[in-house]
């Protein structure tokens, strides 16, 4: 009896530690990816400041959904800056349909952990996946705001 | 058996290799800019190094969630919950771990590879990275800058948004699967 439980922690022990292996080794196949991504993104964000962003809309409600949508979409970082920008843009003068559709770009398409992305899930994936988030961005924005001015 | 292992095998070289000639690129690319503007070499360095530091402890977690899920969910039980035929509990389970989990959409890469492997949905997989992008936490701070009946409305949006995603990921895959089998 005490020689099967022994047994049994023996091979429990084993199959945690195959996992463990497996485990980390599929993750430092992946690491220089991802360590390629986040160096992207310290880039990223030196070279591409809020001033700049705010320069490239135009006042025209639909060129400006879209060009919010591709701008969130080259965008990394945290969440949290989009709001902060997004904000500025709306002082600015910034239609509400354009800064929607950038804030959900931010969040939802990834241009610069494509590769990553790519890499890991499969190209075909990767590319359908953001191609649709990107189109949703611009949807959603104009759904949100028209829904909001039925409420409001 | 063999053969399954030897094509897992080549497909982690070839991400391997890939992986290392994207690191390469960007390499270079900051080499580039260090002889051109050292300043920004240094303040994008700064930058990259402030998001490592901020992405370990979720690293180490999907690390460890990686271990659990090889060791306690079969291939046969993600199948039945995440696979071809989880149903619409599959959907409501792919729209709550995006909606709960946290950090940037990159280091969940892993562990979603790894459930793709053992058979979840492709659109499943895109249901979770696109809710993944409503932050429950960051609610908050969207709602002091944009409104709460934004933030609700968008919210909501965005979670119906993820399943249409889903969706047409699953039937433009059906497609290319189908025109892959005419053309064999």
């Amino acid at each position: 009896m005490q020689m099967g439980n022994k047994k049994m922690k023996d091979s429990s022990r084993e199959t945690f530690y195959n996992n463990f292996k497996k485990t980390l080794k599929s993750f430092v196949v992946m690491l220089p990816v991802l360590l390629g991504v986040i160096l992207l993104i310290g880039l990223f964000k030196t070279y591409i400041t809020p001033d700049l962003i705010s320069s490239i809309f135009k006042g025209e409600l639909l060129q400006d959904t879209f060009i919010g949508s591709l701008i969130g979409s080259i965008s990394a970082g945290n969440p949290i800056s989009s709001f902060i920008i997004g904000g500025e843009l709306l002082k600015e003068g910034v239609s509400l349909f354009a800064v929607t559709a950038f804030i959900v770009a931010w969040v939802t398409v990834g241009i610069i952990q494509l590769p990553a992305e790519a890499s890991i899930l499969g190209k075909r994936f990767a590319l359908t996946r953001n191609f649709i988030s990107f189109v949703f961005a611009i949807i959603v924005a104009i759904a949100t705001v028209l829904t909001l001015r039925i409420f409001t | 058996m063999k053969q399954n292992k030897n094509d897992r095998n080549r497909q982690s070289n070839k991400s391997l290799s890939y992986g290392l000639s994207f690191l390469a690129f960007v390499i270079v690319l900051y080499i580039v800019i260090f002889f051109f503007n050292s300043d920004n070499f240094f303040t994008s360095l700064k930058s990259s190094k402030d998001i490592i530091i901020q992405i370990l402890p979720i690293l180490v977690f999907v690390i460890v969630m990686m271990i659990f899920v090889n060791l306690l969910l079969k291939p046969k039980n993600v199948s039945k919950l995440l696979g071809g035929e989880s149903g619409i509990r599959g959907w409501l389970l792919a729209i709550f771990m995006g909606l709960l989990s946290h950090g940037p959409i990159y280091v969940w890469y892993p562990l979603l590879k790894n459930l793709q492997d053992s058979g979840m949905r492709s659109g499943l997989i895109a249901v979770f990275l696109y809710n993944r992008a409503v932050k429950i936490p960051l609610l908050p701070v969207m709602i002091f800058y944009f409104g709460i009946g934004f933030a609700v409305i968008l919210t909501f949006y965005m979670i119906i948004a993820s399943v249409l995603e889903g969706k047409i990921i699953e039937i433009a895959e059906k497609s290319f699967n189908g025109k892959k089998k005419i053309d064999i």
